[in-house]
């Protein structure tokens, strides 16, 4: 076990080398210009080619490239072409509120979606399984942003429950840190909980046609033990499997659930990055990203072998 | 209680042990009105004024750095920190003195070296400095701590202008230790004399930027007059919240949880005027002018009768109403290049631009013009809503000439560099980019730069015309206003008659705050000076 998690973790540095070179190259052949940008429209072509020489985006590809990962090999990210603050910097300012993002929204999806398809498949073919479905039809049709509207308009406008954007770090207490991220983690996490409600139902639908559960039954288990005992441990492969994959999609989401909430995450970041072609965030946050779904991946992976012992590495 | 509270409480409770106490963010009501939440109209994304000219950087670097002179409500230059001012060796020598009390966020005084490095660094990126800096005998030079000296080989009347102007980049002051910094680099500190200081560690770029009052801060006696006068800060802080989505802000404008909204979008406009709580008006009174830029290198529009030909067809009302929609408070028609509304304001030569299109005309010229039916390469920002707008009514009228259009839909940012292409439209050049500029700047030619019409040096699209350049001469060396009025009539009509660029139409757009806030004006920058919150 060990050797292999030595083994996976080694092999990222290839996946990163990969995703390394194709962000770069990306990037470079890429239209836009952030000297463009950075002088302003009054600025003369002349101002734009000098601030352009000063950033150093007039030197060729390979040269380009080369020191990049010279300073990358050397932990250095480089330094925003705007800001002029280290890469790094900028990252760990906007992690904090991503991380937390993330984590309430992966909290309260799995939290609400695994029973909700847990219960789906115990009542199938009812009222009950129809709506879980009905649900999970409308988390997947409708767009993140529209969720995220219509919460505002309802909990922050209209009953003044929860404010409409901002972000409060946790340090300043628990509630102000909550208070900000309920309704976020919820728009984001609509898509999700449709995702994982909807394989929590498939597969506990399989796995309760099994001969263990009949003979579950037959020594007289409760219906509660059958479901979240013996059927649900045997069901969260591909559960847990569909949790890891979704991680993509809430770092996707974030973008679009940051800017509809104000809040100052690597999603913001990002977006803010590529539209004002900010070369070394965009190549420093999407090597993070990939670097966080390499391990989530691997987290998956390890877990496995908690659910279904016959699994080993 | 009301539910929000008992919500809270509950969570709150529950929440006790592991957070160690509910650490409410609520202020309190003094600390309350003594921080303005501001949401800007871009991203605070660099703080080097002279490095980076976009507006959102000038607009914050007014707050923390400090003008020698600064424009008023009437567009006339007013001292700020300089005390006097003498002229002599018949108009050729500047000597200016700063008043007392002048201090850095540091605690240094504002000294005559710091405004000679400040201003040799401001003059290599700004148009009207570079003037000044290809006629001065020598670099501005500190004659003792308060006074310092422009010793020029010819007069240059509009100096006063050039030091108070509104226009990007501003002649801010700067310590001399970060003024010597290249001008083609940025600084790293970020060091004024102005009347609030950056909050260096709580600056997130991209979400927020705060800004603290200084209390060593000495403002001028007189009256506060946009750039002018005594520039009183009513508040401990002020926060810039970068809020990229118009309807968060316009929630959290209604909700409270901020005061003052920049730039709100037209269309949210009557929503936010149905709220008792809100204001909303003018911003900026010398709102915007919208451009058809025209690639002069290449054909068709290197010839003039093709780009007259775009001119007898185009309807500015067209223009306007797809930008501004139907609230004609915020959008008039132009036939002029400079800012109406404005002393130097004149229509001289925009007769091409008034009554009825002539379509067919307009298809004759071209055909005189040589027009074969290629492409025309019309780039249009979609992520800039009046752009994407002019780029869509462009391409109607493009096609009811009869001409081919290929429809570039792209982002700002790829419009900033292919519009800087020289090569051909085939080849990654090309024919027509929308963009708009600034009322504030289109005010007088001193930094028009869209106006020029110098060739190679010129604005992107490179005009070339010198009657143009010859009438823009005029207004430098005019004496009087008179004479400045006769001038920029000549440039105006000469640029028509050369169709240097097209003006699309004149606009405006909305700013809006909380009903408790006073003491907001509408003007090119917003001011925080005498702005207060009850």
């Amino acid at each position: 076990m060990f050797a292999y998690v030595v083994r996976r973790i080694l092999a990222t540095i290839p996946v990163m080398a990969v995703v390394a070179l194709f962000v770069f190259s990306l990037l470079y052949i890429a239209p836009g210009d952030p000297a463009a940008v950075i002088a302003g429209d009054q600025a003369t072509p002349e101002d734009v080619e000098r601030i352009r020489a000063s950033l150093g985006l007039d030197r060729p590809y390979l040269v380009r490239f080369g020191a990049w990962v010279f300073d990358i090999v050397r932990g250095d990210l480089g330094v925003s072409i705007f800001t002029n603050l280290p890469v790094s910097t900028m990252i760990m300012q906007r992690v904090e509120p991503t991380f937390s993002l993330m984590v309430v929204t992966l909290i309260l999806a799995v939290s609400i979606a695994v029973p909700l398809g847990v219960v789906a498949a115990w009542k199938v073919g009812t009222a009950i399984d129809k709506a879980v479905m009905g649900f999970a039809v409308l988390g997947f049709s409708v767009p993140v942003f529209v969720v995220g509207y219509l919460l505002a308009w309802t909990f922050a406008l209209e009953l003044d429950w929860l404010p409409v954007q901002g972000y409060t770090p946790l340090s300043e207490g628990l509630w102000p840190w909550l208070e900000n991220l309920i309704l976020p983690a919820i728009a984001l996490g609509s898509v999700y909980i449709a995702l994982i409600a909807r394989i929590t139902r498939a597969t506990m639908l399989e796995v309760l046609q099994q001969d263990y559960i009949r003979t579950a039954r037959a020594k007289g288990a409760g219906q509660r033990s059958i479901l979240f005992v013996h059927a649900l441990k045997n069901a969260a492969v591909p559960i847990v499997t569909v949790i890891g994959i979704g991680i993509a999609l809430l770092i996707g989401g974030a973008v679009v659930t940051e800017s509809v909430f104000a809040i100052p995450g690597l999603g913001r970041l990002t977006v803010d990055a590529i539209l004002r072609r900010d070369y070394p965030v965009i190549q420093g946050v999407v090597l993070l990203f990939s670097f966080v779904y390499v391990l989530v991946n691997l987290m998956i992976d390890l877990l496995y072998t908690l659910f279904d012992p016959r699994i080993r590495y | 209680m009301d539910r929000r509270t008992f919500f809270k409480a509950g969570a709150g409770i529950a929440a006790l042990g592991a957070s160690g106490g509910l650490g409410a963010p609520a202020l309190a009501q003094g600390a309350a009105q003594r921080t303005l939440r501001f949401v800007p109209q871009a991203n605070l994304a660099n703080f080097d004024p002279i490095w980076g000219t976009q507006y959102v950087v000038r607009n914050a670097a007014c707050l923390v750095w400090d003008t020698l002179y600064g424009f008023d409500a009437n567009l006339v230059p007013q001292r700020q920190m300089v005390e006097s001012e003498e002229v002599t060796d018949g108009g050729k020598t500047w000597t200016f003195r700063l008043r007392e009390g002048l201090r850095f966020h540091d605690g240094e005084p504002v000294r005559a070296r710091d405004v000679a490095a400040s201003l040799n660094r401001w003059a290599v990126r700004d148009g009207m400095g570079q003037m000044i800096r290809a006629i001065q005998e020598e670099p501005v030079q500190a004659v003792d701590d308060r006074t310092f000296r422009w010793r020029l080989k010819q007069p240059y009347p509009k100096m006063l202008v050039a030091l108070g102007k509104n226009n990007t980049p501003m002649a801010f002051i700067m310590p001399e230790r970060l003024a010597r910094t290249d001008p083609f680099q940025q600084v790293t500190e970020f060091i004024g004399s102005g009347p609030m200081r950056l909050v260096r560690n709580e600056w997130v770029p991209g979400a927020k930027a705060v800004f603290a009052k200084f209390e060593h801060y000495v403002p001028r006696q007189e009256p506060a007059s946009w750039l002018a006068g005594g520039k009183v800060i009513n508040f401990d802080r002020i926060e810039w919240i970068i809020m990229p989505d118009p309807a968060t802000a316009s929630a959290a404008l209604q909700n409270g949880e901020i005061d003052w909204w920049e730039t709100p979008l037209t269309d949210l406009v009557p929503s936010l005027r149905r709220n008792r709580n809100i204001r909303a008006d003018i911003a900026d009174p010398l709102g915007n002018i919208g451009s058809f830029r025209f690639n002069h290198l290449h054909p068709p529009f290197n010839d003039v009768r093709a780009r007259r030909a775009i001119a007898m067809a185009l309807n500015q009302e067209d223009y306007m109403r797809a930008v501004a929609g139907d609230d004609r408070s915020l959008w008039s028609t132009l036939p002029s290049f400079f800012t109406p509304g404005t002393p130097l304001y004149t229509e001289a030569g925009g007769d091409i631009l008034k009554g009825p299109r002539n379509i067919d005309g307009a298809k004759r010229l071209l055909a005189e013009a040589g027009y074969d039916g290629q492409p025309i390469t019309v780039l249009v920002a979609q992520d800039q809503a009046p752009l994407k707008a002019m780029g869509e009514v462009t391409n109607a009228l493009l096609t009811s000439l009869g001409m081919r259009v290929d429809f570039v839909a792209t982002d700002w940012g790829t419009v900033g560099q292919r519009r800087a292409m020289r090569n051909p439209p085939g080849q990654g050049g090309w024919h027509v980019f929308h963009t708009w500029h600034a009322g504030a700047d289109c005010t007088n030619p001193s930094s028009y730069l869209a106006l020029r019409t110098h060739g190679d040096g010129a604005w992107f699209g490179w005009p070339s015309d010198a009657a143009v350049e010859a009438a823009r001469n005029k207004w430098f060396e005019a004496p009087n206003l008179e004479a400045e009025k006769a001038a920029v009539a000549e440039m105006n009509a000469a640029a028509f008659n050369h169709v240097t660029y097209l003006p699309t139409g004149f606009f405006k757009t909305y700013q809006a705050w909380r009903s408790n806030v006073s003491g907001i004006i509408g003007a090119p920058i917003p001011f925080f000076w005498n702005v207060s919150k009850s």
